[in-house]
């Protein structure tokens, strides 16, 4: 098995197999970061340019600390503070980036697709660090190498998926990589926020909250995404919370070592209760920790395909 | 999961064997012998292997110390694939398996253990990534065979045996905890 991709866009087009071994090296990546000199020299002279159209700490600064810990030069860009503001397009933006020498470009956007359309117009390596409600495969790589680790296995589990998957990535890129590997996916939600066609992703459908969660090896609990509904109101949220919040007293019903996920950052007390995030079944800080390994062994492997491209002509 | 060098296996012709499974227990046991003479005891010895089968020697040298001294020693794993010069230039991609060293090698009188030295730059990388480790007290290196033709300025310390070979040559190790058999051969392309 090896890894001839240049670029990561998303999980739909990867197969089993190609999943399983950036899982493999990203077990192998984990060490790294328990050492003393956290470093190794495999990407030494690369350069990866994190272009990040929406806000985001937590991806941005794993991917930094990923490229970093294999000894690549990392250059961020905000859009808010570049001539994207000036009216440049990606594309335009993107081989700028290219004509730079930079060898891969992380990019997130709010378009679905936009990281797509960038891979096919520069030759160097494009990673999808979340285009709009489509895919973000390194948060679902992530929490199916966490997923893996605790439970041994991903083969047979049965792991939900809580909240608004309508507007959710994470929800999507997770669906396809589970599937993928033999995992029985369960979407949660009320009816408004779960999108047409999501069965045919290979997810069952529920409304109901304590059925979801009865069976159920794992939770993936997403965050409700205000922001993008501005005329939402508090008692809303409350609302939410109510029906559909994550509690000790629902846990209580579940399996007794259900393993609970968020890709951050938390809303505590809409989508899950402080005490439950800060719990005993909560993997939250160790899906950031697995983070980095996951990313650099992305990095690694799309900045080797691209070296063998370049040596093959 | 094969490496580039078992995708390559396939296109050679086995020539002559030079080491069955007897000879390779004695050398490795003549090995253990003199890394216990060289260092005095078993005192801030460990073992590290090259993956993979540097890994399986090292843990046969540690078997066979103890036998002879009854003292336990450490053996740490060590994947070099990040610490590689030729990434580019291999035609398949190596898969990155896990380096485990889990002792600390400061002041450590550290045996660095490989199937076959060649052109020096598997153990050009192996000290780089030792260096990334702490700082021993001192490293050596012990490999099963020395085939010679080296790019750096490299050489072993303990050397099971020294097999003159041509450029267009590769030697195989084969060992029972991989490859179900004990024994070296020398293949032609």
């Amino acid at each position: 098995m090896s890894w001839n991709r240049k670029d990561l866009l998303g999980l739909e087009e990867l197969t089993r197999e190609e999943i399983e071994l950036i899982l493999a090296t990203a077990e192998s990546f984990k060490e790294i970061s328990t050492r003393e000199i956290k470093k190794v020299p495999a990407l030494r002279g690369k350069t990866v340019v994190n272009l990040f159209y929406e806000p985001s700490t937590r991806t941005r600064v794993s991917f930094e600390v990923a490229a970093k810990r294999l000894s690549a030069d990392v250059i961020n860009i905000a859009t808010e503070t570049s001539s994207v503001k000036k009216g440049e397009t990606l594309i335009d933006t993107g081989r700028n980036i290219e004509a730079l020498k930079a060898d891969i470009i992380v990019v997130r956007h709010n378009a679905s697709g936009a990281a797509a359309m960038l891979a096919r117009h520069v030759s160097i390596s494009v990673v999808n660090a979340g285009d709009g409600w489509h895919e973000h495969p390194t948060q679902a790589l992530l929490d199916i190498f966490t997923l893996k680790e605790k439970l041994g296995r991903i083969e047979g589990l049965k792991v939900s998926i809580v909240g608004d998957i309508a507007h959710s990535r994470v929800a999507r890129s997770n669906i396809w990589g589970l599937t993928k590997l033999g995992a029985k996916v369960t979407v949660c939600a009320p009816k408004l926020l779960i999108p047409p066609a999501i069965e045919e992703m290979g997810a069952v459908v529920t409304n109901d909250i304590d059925a979801a969660l009865k069976c159920a090896d794992a939770v993936n609990v997403l965050r409700m995404q205000f922001e993008r509904d501005e005329g939402a109101a508090f008692p809303e949220q409350l609302e939410y919370f109510k029906n559909y919040g994550i509690t000790n007293e629902r846990l209580a019903k579940a399996k007794r070592d259900i393993v609970v996920m968020h890709p951050g950052p938390i809303n505590r007390g809409i989508e899950m209760a402080s005490d439950v995030a800060d719990g005993a079944n909560s993997v939250i800080l160790e899906q950031v920790t697995n983070g980095i390994a996951v990313r650099m062994a992305v990095l690694f492997l799309v900045a080797q395909a691209q070296d063998k491209l370049v040596v093959r002509g | 999961m094969p490496d580039w060098v078992d995708l390559r296996r396939e296109t050679m012709k086995e020539k002559a064997t030079i080491l069955d499974k007897e000879a390779i227990s004695r050398a490795i046991m003549r090995i253990a012998h003199e890394i216990l003479e060289k260092n005095k005891g078993t005192d801030a010895l460990c073992l590290i292997g090259i993956r993979n089968r540097g890994v399986y020697l090292a843990h046969r040298l540690a078997e066979r110390i103890k036998a002879i001294e009854n003292q336990e020693v450490a053996v740490g794993a060590l994947d070099i694939t990040l610490y590689r010069d030729d990434l580019t230039l291999i035609a398949a991609q190596p898969v990155v398996h896990k380096t485990e060293i889990d002792f600390d090698i400061n002041n450590k009188n550290l045996i660095l253990v490989d199937d076959v030295l060649y052109t020096g730059r598997t153990v050009r990388a192996a000290l780089d990534a030792l260096i990334d480790f702490g700082r021993p007290k001192s490293i050596q290196l012990a490999v099963l065979i020395d085939r010679g033709h080296r790019e750096l300025p490299i050489r072993a310390d303990f050397v099971g045996k020294n097999i003159p070979t041509a450029q267009k040559e590769t030697v195989e190790v084969k060992l029972e905890e991989s490859d179900g058999v004990d024994e070296v051969v020398i293949v032609e392309k």
